[in-house]
């Protein structure tokens, strides 16, 4: 039995390892790019170009995409956030195969049926688009690499993010534990 | 010498090549940690496995000692790295609305890709609704765009808004992150779980 709780223990990364290894990737961003890591950056990608797409015309006049063409020159595709997120793909990919973790599931706490997780993830992921845009980044990209450049609004966007969960917790405790 | 794309030293493709490189490396290391697991991501808001705050205040600092050291040594001009602007009420307003979607989601958007990547169907669906949620901000812009453009600030430090020297405020950032580890780990002892 102990051994068995050992190794439950040892499968994943020590968390401070592993903290400070994410770091070293975020100073490798910063010092080859410039600039740090994101997530929701090249979801905004994809859905600009969606939109330039699906509707040319409408899209014209959009202010969304007028702001996103006048940071980013070019192809919405071809920006470092893209690359960098396909590299996350792979990545996952990669720990999860050497350490055995390829599955597909639905993962719920047992309390609750993968139908209520499934709404909750939806709901959520909308939510959290939604808030990334308006914060002007994710957790990644505003909070994470915000504070690494000592970025005001990044301490502001983390505190805001954490708080919340925090403050929300109890509310949807059913969901977790 | 760093930035290294924007002093011209690598070409903009060898930037996006690199960038995959540092994804790959980005991806790896949030699986390794745990963060394709939403079980294990939420746990910090219950106190039974306190994962996200350990690895997310570890490489925060670690990224900004390794920036203040490396500018220190003439590694990298700082003037030249992006420093994220503040808009306070969108920073604010985004924030809580993310922390709700944290909550209920149990993922973030770059935790969220990790899960994806080794089969977590929950994890597929937070990435449709993160497309749908940045598609309704797209489609709506107007409505909330001058709730988005108010307050800009520019591109102040934190450590110039509280009057205290980056070193300084690096510093207590440390002793602040050291005490809330004393407490994360009391609280995984205080309400631990089984196998999740």
């Amino acid at each position: 039995m102990t051994k068995l709780k050992e190794l439950k223990k040892t499968k994943y990364l020590n968390p401070y390892v592993g903290g400070v290894l994410l770091g070293l990737v975020l100073l490798a961003a910063n010092f080859v790019a410039g600039r740090g890591l994101g997530a929701s950056g090249a979801i905004k990608s994809t859905v600009v170009t969606g939109m330039i797409a699906v509707a040319p015309a409408a899209t014209e006049n959009s202010g969304f995409v007028g702001e996103f063409r006048d940071s980013h020159g070019g192809s919405p595709m071809k920006t470092w956030l893209v690359f960098q997120m396909l590299g996350v793909i792979v990545g996952g990919f990669i720990s999860g195969a050497l350490a055995g973790r390829l599955k597909l599931k639905v993962e719920h706490s047992p309390g609750i049926t993968s139908r209520r997780r499934l709404i909750f993830a939806l709901a959520g992921g909308v939510l959290f688009g939604f808030g990334s845009q308006l914060g002007r980044g994710c957790t990644s990209g505003s909070a994470l690499s915000g504070m690494a450049v000592l970025s005001l609004g990044g301490f502001v966007t983390m505190m805001a993010i954490f708080g919340t969960a925090f403050a929300f917790a109890y509310v949807f405790r059913k969901n977790w534990i | 010498m760093g930035p290294l794309v924007v002093n011209e030293i690598i070409t903009e493709n060898t930037n996006l090549f690199l960038a995959f490189i540092i994804g790959i490396g980005f991806g790896f290391v949030l699986e390794s940690s745990g963060f394709s697991s939403s079980r294990k991501l939420a746990g910090v808001f219950y106190g039974y496995d306190t994962v996200v705050l350990k690895v997310f205040f570890t490489a925060a600092i670690t990224g900004m000692l390794g920036l203040l050291f490396f500018s220190l040594f003439g590694w990298i001009d700082l003037s030249l790295v992006y420093v994220n602007p503040t808009f306070l009420p969108s920073a604010i307003l985004g924030g809580v609305i993310m922390g709700l979607g944290f909550i209920m989601g149990g993922y973030c958007p770059g935790t969220s890709f990790c899960g994806a990547s080794i089969g977590k169907i929950d994890a597929l669906v937070f990435i449709g609704g993160l497309f749908l949620g940045v598609l309704i901000f797209g489609l709506g812009y107007d409505i909330w765009e001058g709730i988005y453009m108010a307050g800009s600030m520019g591109d102040p430090k934190v450590s110039e808004s509280l009057g205290l020297s980056d070193g300084v405020f690096g510093l207590l950032l440390i002793v602040v992150a050291l005490a809330m580890f004393r407490v994360a780990e009391w609280a995984e002892t205080k309400w631990p779980r089984e196998e999740y």
